[in-house]
């Protein structure tokens, strides 16, 4: 039996491995995790809802499995559930206070594929209310800290958004692994910000069916883990077609893991140009053109290319996100499940709700959202974004056409302290400058731990693929990963301060 | 014939537009995999998907999409092989996604025409502009409780077919023959049941008057009409309200207003100033719904002969006259009863059997064709039992009636009750004689040249018979021992 300590530097594919062996237990493995989320959630806040009875369910049951010689690619794994996942029997909240008392009849297709994989599930993480934010602020269930801080320093950082929790959870090592989403970046900013590996696979490459919606035609389930091998894992049992969601891709869900092994020589890496943002650090550009070297040395070409709708990203994704969350979020209205303030009639119940269960950020975008599809303003904005909208699509379809994979930065900084920017929305939603695109164009896009800041905080690279060609985001990406020997670790962590 | 109201500033032309919700007839609904069946207790028919739970998604139902499609090309309407959903954005308790999805930019299916039958025997064109899919929402219940409303979702999310009209029509009187050929077609393509009393089919009614040879004036639109009556009525309140506006100096505002049965009037419902701006968009959870053209083309061979056609069929196979073709194709039921029917016998004796006493027996019975005790081969029995003398004509009309009452066969009416027509000339000779022994004075005067009582004897021997007696023999003897 391992020390317990020893049990947390596991990678998922180690732990894996480990229990196949019988060297650990499921059990031992579970217990080793909900004992560190005892010990440091109250201080990180990741889990929303930790679910211990049920993970040692889980894990007793992945142990009999293992005892029998059955094992499925997760058994015995345990995972944090972002808590935008509907889980049966589990309270669901989208880190909103409207679904404060949600507890879903029904498991989301993804965590479902989980289950069916063998996993336990520890619990559900936090995130940005109705997975809006960068910054895992807007949480009506608290701020999410990041186990990392600056050496010496003392100010708590956010761990990004809006897969905080999750982000956070992996990185401090109260989980294996993490199911997270992306509209905008939520994937990939989070990982960046807490030095993990994430992937936001390719538009309807995992399914959206019992995921709260936030943005219908960006929204798409990744993992958030260690290493690429271990998110390539992850989405091999996260991925696969689902006739319940119209918007599921019927591809078949190939070898991720493998693919992390193919190297990159011969490959055509594109560097494009317009993501040379003007106030950049220069450490991130720094960080990127050793990327780049890294690549190079191990036999890639690297080719400039342009990708010339980028800078009109921003703008659209807040047009578009905003439209269709406007939409998604009218269900939420006291009537059939959830919060539900009292109201003489039915517009003072659904003023007194929404006004109540929604908080500032989602209101926000509501109001934006409302006001683009509004008449007389509809073509100026919403017709429009999705003009440019196929616009940048086409951008990047003319990329692929000259190159494998693109490489640039995931985010324009490292994680920044918890309070700044709330006051300042256009800065905070300039976080997501670099990872907004791959959404508007539904390609694959993978934020990979590269180096640290000055300041001795993690940043990533990205990786971004053509549609349905996550294999070759996952080869760069391990490439990047192996050359860069990402080796350092957040002061607070389980095992060090558990 | 043109229908016009006269104003005090002159003649008013109505210039009517109909928008028809119909009910999908399908399984499940347009988007879940909930029985779309009418009727259910409260809130049984519901999945997740219709109550809009987080998370939930829509899934096109193929099956409605192929009732549309069929729809589309009974109306001799555009098919787009490609369109797409939309989301019509508003608040309602029986709404809960907070939209309804439906077809607003790219609908189904684009233009096509049916031709509406007048009272006059004319016909004329109506155009049809489009029609779309859409979900139907649920039910608010507000009479159940003196503090609740009560919300029924069974119906929410059943598929509609949304059927608009060009505003071709001029009189409550075409308003009526298109719902009612629109129903016959729909009933005939089995898309939709419609029937409007349990709501499976709604109308929404577009009106405004003008001066001939105006453009058209500002419309006015009166909400979920629920009979084909009530449309007319409907639209001569909202004519003549509008005619009093504009002749009295206003100018009628752009509206939505409800149609008050008990009072003969309509009412305001909405403003244009109130109206919901249901910010449009397309539905990001569909993908646009591309039909393949060998799909349609093969709906479309599979179509049944539809009314006009087979009216026109009757018309030529049978000879009937168009009225009479015209109320046989009315519902598929009564025109294939007619066809098995007409089919080896006069179609045209077989008409007037259906029409006449057939019809009349079954409404004094209080039921119609799909009920009937009597079956089309059972009647044609009747006919044939005519045909080869077994009974004469009176006999068959108290024959039917039997039929009617009992479900009996027509030969096992005659049977039992012994109404087999005699033909026997001895029975007949000896009725004769009977009758003229018995009436020595009215045969005196026939014989003094009152040749109208030549009836009265006939008379006189089928009743001694008891109405059995074969009316060609019987006369025949007569005139063989009177002449």
């Amino acid at each position: 039996m391992m020390a317990g300590s020893s049990m947390f530097d596991l990678t998922l594919a180690q732990a894996r491995a480990a229990l196949r062996a019988r060297k650990i237990s499921a059990a031992d493995l579970t217990n080793a995790y909900l004992g560190a989320i005892e010990a440091l959630n109250p201080e990180l806040n990741a889990y929303i809802t930790v679910t211990p009875e049920l993970a040692r369910a889980q894990a007793a049951a992945a142990d009999a499995a293992l005892a029998r010689g059955e094992h499925a690619p997760l058994t015995g794994i345990p995972l944090a559930i972002k808590d935008l996942f509907c889980t049966e029997g589990v309270r669901t909240t989208a880190g909103s206070r409207i679904l404060s008392n949600f507890v879903p009849p029904y498991e989301s297709t993804v965590s479902g594929n989980l289950l069916r994989d063998g996993a336990v599930f520890l619990g559900k993480a936090n995130l940005d209310e109705f997975a809006m934010g960068s910054s895992n602020m807007t949480s009506a269930y608290g701020a999410v800290t990041n186990p990392w801080s600056q050496p010496g320093g003392n100010a708590r950082l956010v761990p990004g958004g809006s897969s905080g929790g999750s982000a956070a959870a992996v990185a401090a090592r109260l989980a294996l692994g993490a199911t997270a989403t992306d509209t905008g970046g939520s994937i990939r900013q989070p990982a960046s910000f807490c030095g993990l590996a994430g992937i936001k696979p390719t538009y309807g490459r995992c399914s959206r069916w019992g995921v709260v919606a936030f943005a219908s035609s960006l929204d798409q389930a990744g993992p958030i883990a260690r290493n690429a091998e271990d998110c390539a894992i992850l989405l091999g049992s996260m991925a696969g077609h689902d006739p319940k969601d119209s918007t599921s891709a019927d591809v078949a869900v190939p070898d991720f893991a493998a693919a992390c092994a193919r190297g990159v020589r011969g490959l055509r890496i594109g560097v494009p140009r317009e993501y040379r943002m003007d106030g950049m650090p220069p450490e991130i550009e720094a960080l990127w053109q050793r990327g780049l070297g890294w690549l190079r040395a191990e036999g890639a070409e690297i080719v400039d290319v342009s990708l010339p709708h980028t800078k009109y990203g921003l703008a659209t994704y807040y047009i578009v996100a905003p439209a269709e969350a406007s939409s998604n979020l009218a269900r939420y209205d006291g009537v059939r499940f959830g919060l539900r303030e009292a109201g003489a009639d039915l517009t003072e119940l659904y003023e007194a709700t929404r006004a109540s269960g929604f908080g500032a950020e989602v209101k926000r975008r509501i109001l934006i959202g409302t006001y683009v599809l509004s008449a007389g303003y509809y073509d100026a904005y919403y017709l429009r974004a999705q003009k440019v909208r196929a616009l940048i699509l086409q951008d990047f379809t003319r990329a692929f056409h000259d190159v494998d994979a693109l490489v640039t930065p995931t985010t324009p900084s490292a994680a920044f302290a918890q309070g700044e920017k709330m006051d300042d929305p256009i800065k905070m939603y300039l976080n997501d400058v670099f990872t907004v695109p791959a959404n508007m164009a539904g390609v694959p896009g993978m934020s990979i731990p590269a180096g640290l800041d000055d300041a001795g905080l993690p940043l990533g690279l990205q990786v971004l693929g053509r549609p349905f060609d996550e294999q070759t985001v996952f080869a760069v990406a391990a490439t990047l990963e192996r050359a860069a020997g990402f080796t350092a670790l957040p002061s607070m962590r389980a095992g060090v301060r558990a | 014939m043109t229908y016009t109201l006269e104003g005090n500033t002159g003649t008013w032309e109505v210039v009517i537009g109909l928008e028809v919700h119909a009910q999908v007839i399908s399984q499940s609904k347009l988007f879940s995999g909930a029985s779309a069946t009418y009727g259910g207790e409260p809130n049984t028919q519901v999945s997740f998907v219709d109550a809009a739970f987080p998370g939930m998604l829509p899934v096109i139902n193929r099956e409605c999409v192929r009732q549309a499609v069929r729809t589309g090309l009974g109306l001799n309407a555009h098919i787009n092989l490609v369109s797409r959903f939309d989301r019509k954005n508003y608040f309602y308790a029986d709404l809960p996604a907070g939209y309804q999805i439906s077809q607003y930019a790219h609908p189904i299916v684009g233009s096509g025409t049916i031709e509406i039958e007048l009272a006059d025997g004319t016909s004329k064109p109506i155009g049809v502009t489009r029609l779309h899919l859409e979900q139907d929402a649920g039910k608010s219940l507000h009479d159940q409780s003196p503090t609740k409303s009560f919300i029924d979702l069974n119906r929410c999310g059943v598929a509609l077919m949304e059927i608009v009209s060009e505003p071709d029509l001029r009189s409550p009187e075409e308003a009526g023959a298109y719902l009612r050929k629109m129903r016959t077609i729909l009933r005939y393509l089995g898309t939709c049941d419609g029937n409007m009393e349990e709501g499976s089919m709604r109308a929404d009614v577009n009106v405004s008057v003008r001066h001939h040879g105006e453009p058209f004036r500002t419309r006015c639109e009166i909400k979920n009409v629920n009979s084909v009556r009530y449309v007319m009525l409907a639209i001569e309140a909202e004519a003549k309200r509008q005619i009093t506006v504009w002749e009295d100096g206003g100018a009628v505002q752009q509206e939505t207003r409800l149609f008050d049965v008990a009072r003969g009037i309509t009412r305001s419902m909405r403003s244009k100033e109130d109206a919901h701006d249901y910010r449009y968009f397309p539905d990001p959870d569909l993908l646009p719904l591309v039909l393949e053209e060998d799909w349609v083309a093969a709906l479309r061979t599979q179509l049944p002969e539809l009314p006009d056609a087979k009216k026109s069929r009757f018309m030529h196979q049978f000879g009937l006259p168009v009225y009479d073709a015209g109320v046989l194709v009315a519902e598929q039921a009564t025109a294939d009863f007619y066809e098995t029917l007409a089919t080896g016998r006069d179609p045209k004796q077989a008409a007037n059997w259906m029409m006449g006493d057939f019809f009349a027996a079954l409404n004094r019975t209080g039921r119609d064709i799909g009920n009937s005790p009597v079956s089309a081969a059972n009647l044609g029995e009747l006919l044939d039992l005519m045909a080869d003398s077994t009974i004469n004509g009176r006999i068959a009309k108290e024959v039917l009636e039997e039929m009617v009452e009992t479900g009996e066969t027509a030969s096992a009416v005659v049977a039992r009750k012994g109404l087999r027509q005699v033909t026997d000339t001895g029975a007949i000779d000896a009725a004769v004689e009977q009758v003229l022994a018995g009436n020595p004075d009215k045969l005196a005067e026939f014989r003094g040249g009152r040749d109208k009582l030549f009836g009265f004897f006939v008379g006189q021997v089928m009743k001694a018979m008891a109405g059995k007696g074969n009316p060609a023999l019987v006369n025949e003897a007569l005139k063989r021992r009177l002449g």
